[in-house]
C-alpha cells in the first residue's frame, strides 16, 4: 500500500526523521518496499494566472500570455491550446529548474519574446497527464510557491503489507501502528453523524447472511457528479496511486484508504425494486467495470437488484449501476463480508481489486457505520444533496467475535529466553488496543481488539510483544543439545562421491528444469504419458520430465550452438512417470544421467583427436558402480526407443532393471539438430548408492602364470560369454581373464571376429605347474569349442 | 724409492687427465694391470734388500690403493657428467599441459547446497528428502494454509489438478519427518522447489535448504544463534545481521533475516537472505507433537541467492541455462 508521508503525519506526528520512520515500520514488520518522490525534482515554479493570451503574430500554434505572479507580470510563449486568460497555472519563472538540468531562461520564440514557462503536470511529475497545461482551482494563491501549494514535499512510502495484517490497510491503521511504536497519540479525523435531511430510503434484503452480516446503505439525493474532487483529495487519491474519477468515486476510494473500510455507490436510478445481497445463480452473467462480462458461480456473493447482478460483493461493480455523469441520486454501500466468503473468489475470475483484496485478508467488522458517515460528510461537502437514514440489514451471531487469549509468563519467558518486566508487557499490549481482563503475575488475559482479528492464540501475543519490544533487542544463544552420534553406514555411496567421480572424468554438473516440452517427451519416449501441469508457464514447460535425457540433450544443444563441440553434462535429479490420480504409486525415482559427445580429451598438442564412443560411456558407468565394490551391473541389449539399436545397452542389478546406455538414435539426433553422436546413461541413483564393506583376503604369496588365448568366434557372439565359459572352466586356482585385443576385417572370415585373451592363475597354497595349466587351457579350449563354437587361431 | 715416487705422481696425473671411460681403464691397465708398472715393481721386490722388502712392499701396495682410489672416484665423476650430457639431450617442454581428461566440475547451487548442508551436519542435522509432487496437504494445510487462505497467493503455485501440486517449498518434507518421528529433531530439507513465476528474478524451477528444530525449551534466542552465526560462516565474514518480523503462516513469531550488504560506490543497504520462525503450535499439533511441550523453529533460504551473492553471479537465469562457459567457472 502507498500512502503519503505528509498525510500519515497529519494523523500522528512523531518527532522522528522520515528515514528513521521508513526504517522504524519495517522493524515492526510492515516492510516498507520503496519510497518515492511525489513529484519531479523542480524548484523556482509558482502558481501564476493567465491576464490574457493573444494568437502569436508568427506562428498559429503559439500563444502570446500575459502571466501575473501576483506582484508582476510576464509575457509567456505558449504552446497549449488550453491557455487562456482567467485561469491559474503552474508558472515557471526566468531561474526556475525544472528535473535534474533544466533552467527557465529568457527566450525568444518566433521573434517574440518569452519570461518562463507554464507547465503541464506531467512536466511537474504530479501526473501523466501531458494534454496541455496544469490547471489550478481558481482559489490557488497567486504567486505562492507551487510546490508548497500542492504540499509537494512529501513522500510516498510503498508498505508491503503482509496477509496477516490487513488492519494496516488504511492510513488509520498505520497511524496506529506508529503511535503504538513511538508511544504517539493520534489525531484522527473526526466523524459525526450526518444530518438527515429526508426520509428516503432503499430497501435492502441479505439472504446470504453468514456471508454477509452486516449490510449498511444510505441514499443521498441530488448530488453535483459534475463537482470537482478538490485538490487535496485527488493528491492524496494520487499519492496512494488511484487516479480521480468523479467526486463520489474518489471520496469511496478516500475513505477506504482512510479508514480501511471498501465502499461502493450506485447510481439509484439504476436500482430496480430492492438491494439483495446473494449467492449468484450459477451461470448469471454480469458485465463489470472494466468492460468484460463474466458468467458467475453459484459460489459467488452478488449484490442484485430485484432484476439482475449490479456488482460482484466485495470485488467490482457492474458497468450498468454505477455513478455515471447523468446521476443525481446514489446509494452508498458500506457492508462487511466475511474473509472466508471472499478469499481466492477474486482471483478465480482472474480480478484483483484494492477492495477484494482488503475484503479477503479482513476489514474491521465495527468500521462500517463510521465509513458511510465520513464518506456521507465527504459528499456533502464537496457535492452536496439531501442525506436520507441509513438503513442497516445486521446478522449479530453471524459477526466475528473479539478472541479472548491468555499470555503466560512461563511461554512467554520460555519463547523469547528473557523475562520481559510485567508493567512492560501490559504497556505493551495495552498500546496495541488489547484489553487487560486480567493481569497477574503468571498470566495476563486479554480481548483483542477488532481491528486486530489476526490475534487469536497465545503463540499471537507472544509475537506482539517480540515485535515492539524489537527482535534485535531479544538475546542470542546457541541451541544446547545432548551430542549424539549420526548413523554413517558405510554399504551406501553418499550422493556426493559419485558426484566426485563424473567431475573426475571431466564431466560438468547441470540442473535442468523438471518440467520439459511434451513434444520433446513424445520424440524421446512415444509410449509414455508424461505427467501434465495444469498451469504450465508455457508449453514448452508443460510436462514433467518421464526421463533426464530430453533436458541434457537441450542443454547440448545450447552449447553445440555457442562452438562448444566437447560436452559432458551430468545430473542429478528426479524423473517422473505415472499419473497425479495415485500419487502414492507416482514414480518420482531420483537418476543419476549424464550425455557425453565430442572428442575423448580436449583438443591438444598430442593428436589425440579420438571421438568418444560407447566404450567410454560404459567405463564412465562402470566408475559409478565401482567406486565403493557395490552391486555389480550387467548389460543386455537395450531395446530403448531413444538409442541407436546396436550400440545401446540396458544395465541390471541382481536381475533388476536400473537404468539405461547408449547413443542416442540417429534418426532422432538428427531430427533434434545434434551434429555428432550424443552418448547418454540414465540410472537409477538407488542403484549406485549401494556400496560393500571392503573385507580382506589374504594374498597368495606364490607366482601368477599367464597364458594368452586367440580365438576365432562367430561376431554375434558376446566377448562376456566367451568370459563366462572361461571362468566356469578355468579350476579353482583361476584368477581374471583379460580382453587385449578384438578384430574383425581383412584376413579373417568375414562372419568371424578374433577375440585375444590374457588368462593368469594363481593357487593359494603352492607354485603352478606347466602340467597343471597346460590341463586347464586345454579344458578351456574344449568348452569354447563345443559351447561357442570358437576356434584357437593358428 | 725414487722410481715409485715417481711413477705414483705420474699415474695419479694420467687418471686426472683421463676424459672418457676407456682412456681410464686404458690408465688402470697401465698401472695395475698384470703388466702394469707398479705390478712390475712389485716383482722387482726380490732385488730389494730383505730388510727393507717390507717396508718397499708396503710402499708399493699403498700406492695402487691410492691409484685404484683415484681411479674409481674419476670413474663415478666420468659416469655422472655422461648421465648428465644424456638426460640433457632427453630435456622436454615442461610447459606443455598434461595429457588425458582434464576435470569438470560441480554447479553452482550444489556446491553452495553442499556447502550449507555441511555446516549443519556438522552441528547434528540430518539431511531429509522427499517427493517434489506433492499432495495439497503437506504443501498447504499441514503447514496452516487451508484452502483460499490469502498466503496461497504469496506463492504462484503450479497444480495437476486441485489437490495436488509442485511443492513450492521443502517444507512438505518437514512435515513428512514430524509425522513418522517425536522430538528431538533436527534436521535440514535441501531441494528443488517451484512456484509459477518467470522473470529477470523469478525461474520457475529454484533450490531450497530448510532446517526445523525441535526439541524441548527452544527458543527465539536459540534461532538468532544459529543463523548469525551461520550466516557468518558461509560467507566467511562478520556480517551485520538484522531480524525483521514478517508473517509465514507456519511460524509464529515469524522473522526475515537481513543482511548488510556494500555496493562497489561503498554505499550500504539490506538484504533480504533468509525466511524463519519458531515453529506455529497448530503445525505441531497437526503433525502429532505436543505444542505445549516442545518448541522449535524452522529456517528457509534459496540456495540461488546464496550463490549469487557468493560468487557474484548477477543473472539469476544462467543456473539454468547449463552453458558450459558458465559452468567451468566453478571449480
Amino acid at each position: 500500500m502507498k500512502i503519503s508521508e505528509n498525510w500519515l503525519r497529519e494523523w500522528v506526528n512523531p518527532s522522528i526523521s522520515s528515514d528513521d520512520l521508513v526504517a522504524q515500520i519495517t522493524l515492526a514488520g510492515l516492510e516498507v518496499d520503496e519510497v518515492l518522490p511525489v513529484a519531479a525534482e523542480f524548484s523556482g515554479v509558482v502558481v501564476g494566472e493567465i491576464i490574457s493570451a493573444e494568437p502569436h503574430p508568427n506562428a498559429d500554434k503559439l500563444q502570446v500570455c500575459q502571466v501575473s505572479d501576483g506582484a508582476e507580470q510576464f509575457q509567456v510563449v505558449c504552446g497549449a491550446p488550453n491557455a487562456r486568460a482567467g485561469i491559474k497555472i503552474p508558472f515557471a519563472k526566468i531561474g526556475a529548474v525544472l528535473g535534474a538540468d533544466f533552467k527557465i531562461k529568457k527566450a525568444k520564440l518566433r521573434q517574440v519574446e518569452s519570461f518562463g514557462m507554464l507547465c503541464s503536470a506531467s512536466e511537474l511529475g504530479v501526473s501523466d497527464d501531458n494534454d496541455g497545461i496544469m490547471e489550478l482551482p481558481s482559489a490557488a494563491p497567486t504567486g505562492e510557491d507551487f510546490r508548497a501549494f500542492l504540499g509537494l514535499d512529501d513522500q510516498i512510502i510503498d508498505v508491503d503489507l503482509t496477509p496477516n495484517r490487513s488492519d494496516c490497510l488504511s492510513l488509520a491503521g498505520l497511524a496506529r501502528e506508529v503511535g503504538v511504536l513511538n508511544k504517539v497519540d493520534l489525531t484522527p479525523v473526526v466523524v459525526a453523524a450526518a444530518d438527515v435531511s429526508i426520509d428516503d430510503t432503499f430497501p435492502v434484503r441479505v439472504e446470504a447472511v453468514d456471508a454477509c452480516p452486516r449490510y449498511l446503505g444510505r441514499v443521498i439525493r441530488g448530488v453535483n457528479v459534475g463537482a470537482a474532487t478538490p485538490l487535496w483529495m485527488t493528491e492524496k487519491l494520487r499519492r496512494s496511486g488511484i487516479r480521480s474519477i468523479d467526486p463520489i468515486v474518489d471520496i469511496t476510494n478516500y475513505v477506504m484508504l482512510e479508514l480501511g473500510q471498501p465502499m461502493h455507490a450506485f447510481d439509484l436510478a439504476n436500482l430496480s425494486g430492492s438491494v439483495v445481497v446473494r449467492m449468484a445463480t450459477a451461470g448469471e452473467k454480469i458485465v463489470l467495470l472494466d468492460g468484460q462480462e463474466v458468467s458467475l458461480r453459484e459460489d459467488t456473493m452478488v449484490i442484485a437488484d430485484d432484476k439482475a447482478p449490479l456488482a460482484i460483493a466485495g470485488v467490482m461493480g457492474g458497468e450498468g449501476s454505477g455513478v455515471n455523469v447523468d446521476t443525481q441520486d446514489v446509494f452508498l454501500e458500506s457492508a462487511f463480508f466475511a474473509p472466508i466468503a471472499l478469499a481466492g473468489k477474486a482471483r478465480s475470475y482472474g480480478l484483483h481489486t484494492d477492495s477484494s483484496h482488503r475484503f479477503e485478508r479482513g476489514v474491521d467488522a465495527t468500521l462500517q457505520e463510521k465509513a458511510i458517515e465520513r464518506a456521507t460528510a465527504l459528499v456533502l461537502e464537496i457535492a452536496g444533496g439531501q442525506v436520507g437514514p441509513i438503513v442497516r440489514e445486521e446478522a449479530p451471531a453471524s459477526l466475528p467475535e473479539a478472541a479472548v487469549v491468555t499470555l503466560r509468563r512461563k511461554k512467554l519467558d520460555q519463547y523469547l529466553a528473557v523475562s520481559i518486566d510485567k508493567d512492560l508487557v501490559t504497556d505493551i499490549l495495552t498500546r496495541l488496543g488489547l484489553e487487560m481482563l486480567e493481569v497477574t503475575d503468571e498470566a495476563w488475559t486479554t480481548k483483542a481488539p477488532s481491528h486486530r482479528f489476526d490475534i487469536a492464540i497465545e503463540a499471537d501475543l507472544i509475537e506482539e510483544v517480540a515485535r515492539i519490544y524489537g527482535y534485535d533487542n531479544l538475546p542470542s544463544s546457541m541451541p544446547q543439545a545432548a551430542v549424539n552420534f549420526t548413523p554413517q553406514s558405510e554399504s551406501k555411496t553418499p550422493i556426493q562421491a559419485l558426484r566426485s567421480v563424473l567431475v573426475a572424468h571431466g564431466y560438468q554438473e547441470a540442473i535442468t528444469y523438471s518440467f520439459i516440452d511434451p513434444v520433446l517427451s513424445k520424440q524421446f519416449l512415444p509410449d509414455i504419458e508424461p505427467v501434465p501441469l495444469a498451469n504450465p508457464i508455457s508449453a514448452d514447460m508443460g510436462v514433467m520430465r518421464p526421463s533426464l535425457i530430453p533436458g541434457l540433450v537441450k542443454a547440448y544443444l545450447h552449447n553445440q550452438n555457442r562452438q562448444q563441440s566437447r560436452v559432458r553434462l551430468f545430473e542429478t535429479g528426479r524423473r517422473f512417470i505415472g499419473t497425479v490420480d495415485a500419487l502414492d504409486e507416482l514414480d518420482q525415482q531420483q537418476q543419476i544421467s549424464g550425455l557425453i559427445a565430442g572428442s575423448r580429451d580436449s583438443e591438444a598438442w598430442y593428436h589425440n583427436s579420438d571421438k568418444v564412443d560407447f566404450y567410454d560411456l560404459k567405463a564412465h558407468v562402470d566408475a559409478l558402480f565401482d567406486l565403493n565394490d557395490g552391486r555389480q551391473p550387467t548389460y543386455e541389449r537395450s531395446q530403448c526407443e531413444f538409442l541407436h539399436p546396436g550400440r545401446s545397452a540396458d544395465v541390471f542389478v541382481d536381475g533388476e532393471f536400473v537404468g539405461i546406455l547408449g547413443e542416442l538414435h540417429p534418426q532422432l539426433s538428427k531430427t533434434l539438430g545434434a551434429n555428432q553422436p550424443l552418448y547418454v546413461f540414465d540410472i537409477a541413483l538407488a542403484a549406485v548408492i549401494d556400496a560393500k564393506l571392503p573385507e580382506y583376503k589374504a594374498i597368495s604369496k606364490f607366482p601368477e602364470v599367464r597364458r594368452d588365448l586367440a580365438l576365432l568366434v562367430d561376431r554375434s557372439v558376446p566377448v562376456a560369454d566367451l568370459e563366462k565359459v572361461i571362468s566356469e572352466f578355468a579350476g579353482d586356482a583361476f584368477k581374471e581373464v583379460l580382453v587385449f585385443d578384438v578384430y574383425q576385417g581383412q584376413g579373417i572370415d568375414e562372419t568371424k571376429k578374433s577375440v585375444a585373451l590374457g588368462l593368469t592363475w594363481q593357487h593359494p597354497s603352492h607354485t603352478l605347474s606347466d602340467e597343471e595349466v597346460n590341463n586347464s587351457v586345454e579344458t578351456i579350449v574344449a568348452a569354447l569349442a563345443e559351447k561357442l563354437g570358437a576356434v584357437v587361431r593358428g | 724409492m725414487e722410481n715409485l715416487k715417481q711413477i705414483l705422481a705420474d699415474a695419479l696425473n694420467a687418471v686426472a687427465a683421463s676424459e672418457t671411460e676407456s682412456a681410464l681403464d686404458d690408465v688402470r691397465v697401465h698401472y695395475l694391470g698384470k703388466k702394469g708398472a707398479l705390478t712390475a715393481l712389485l716383482k722387482q721386490l726380490g732385488n730389494v734388500s730383505a730388510e727393507d722388502r717390507p717396508k718397499f712392499g708396503q710402499l708399493v701396495n699403498e700406492a695402487k690403493g691410492q691409484v685404484q682410489e683415484k681411479i674409481t672416484e674419476r670413474k663415478s665423476k666420468l659416469a655422472k657428467a655422461a648421465l648428465d650430457a644424456k638426460l640433457a639431450t632427453e630435456t622436454i617442454d615442461i610447459s606443455l599441459s598434461g595429457k588425458g581428461q582434464e576435470i569438470g566440475g560441480l554447479h553452482p547451487v550444489t556446491r553452495t547446497m553442499e556447502r550449507i548442508e555441511n555446516f549443519f551436519r556438522g552441528i547434528g542435522f540430518d539431511v531429509a528428502a522427499g517427493p517434489e509432487i506433492e499432495d495439497d496437504y503437506h504443501n498447504f494445510e499441514a503447514l496452516n494454509i487451508p484452502a483460499h487462505h490469502p498466503a496461497r497467493a504469496m506463492q504462484d503455485t503450479f497444480y495437476f489438478n486441485p489437490t495436488t501440486v509442485l511443492r513450492t517449498h521443502t517444507s512438505p518434507v518437514q512435515v513428512r519427518t514430524m509425522e513418522t518421528s517425536q522430538p528431538p529433531i533436527r534436521i535440514i530439507c535441501p531441494g528443488r522447489v517451484y512456484r509459477c513465476d518467470s522473470d529477470q528474478t523469478h525461474t520457475p524451477m529454484f533450490h531450497q535448504v530448510e532446517g526445523l528444530l525441535i526439541d524441548e525449551n527452544i527458543s527465539f534466542a536459540d534461532l538468532k544463534g544459529i543463523l548469525q552465526q551461520f550466516l557468518n560462516v558461509f560467507f566467511e565474514d562478520d556480517l551485520k545481521v538484522r531480524f525483521r518480523p514478517s508473517y509465514f503462516p507456519f511460524t509464529e513469531p515469524s522473522i526475515e533475516v537481513d543482511i548488510m550488504r556494500t555496493n562497489s560506490k561503498g554505499e550500504e543497504s539490506w538484504l533480504e537472505v533468509l525466511g524463519c520462525g519458531m515453529v506455529h503450535p497448530k503445525v505441531l499439533e497437526m503433525s502429532g507433537i505436543d505444542s505445549e511441550k516442545y518448541t522449535g523453529f524452522a529456517f528457509g533460504m534459496g540456495v540461488e541467492r546464496f550463490a549469487m551473492l557468493r560468487y557474484k553471479v548477477d543473472d539469476l537465469r544462467m543456473f539454468f541455462e547449463n552453458d558450459l562457459r558458465f559452468l567451468k567457472q566453478f571449480k
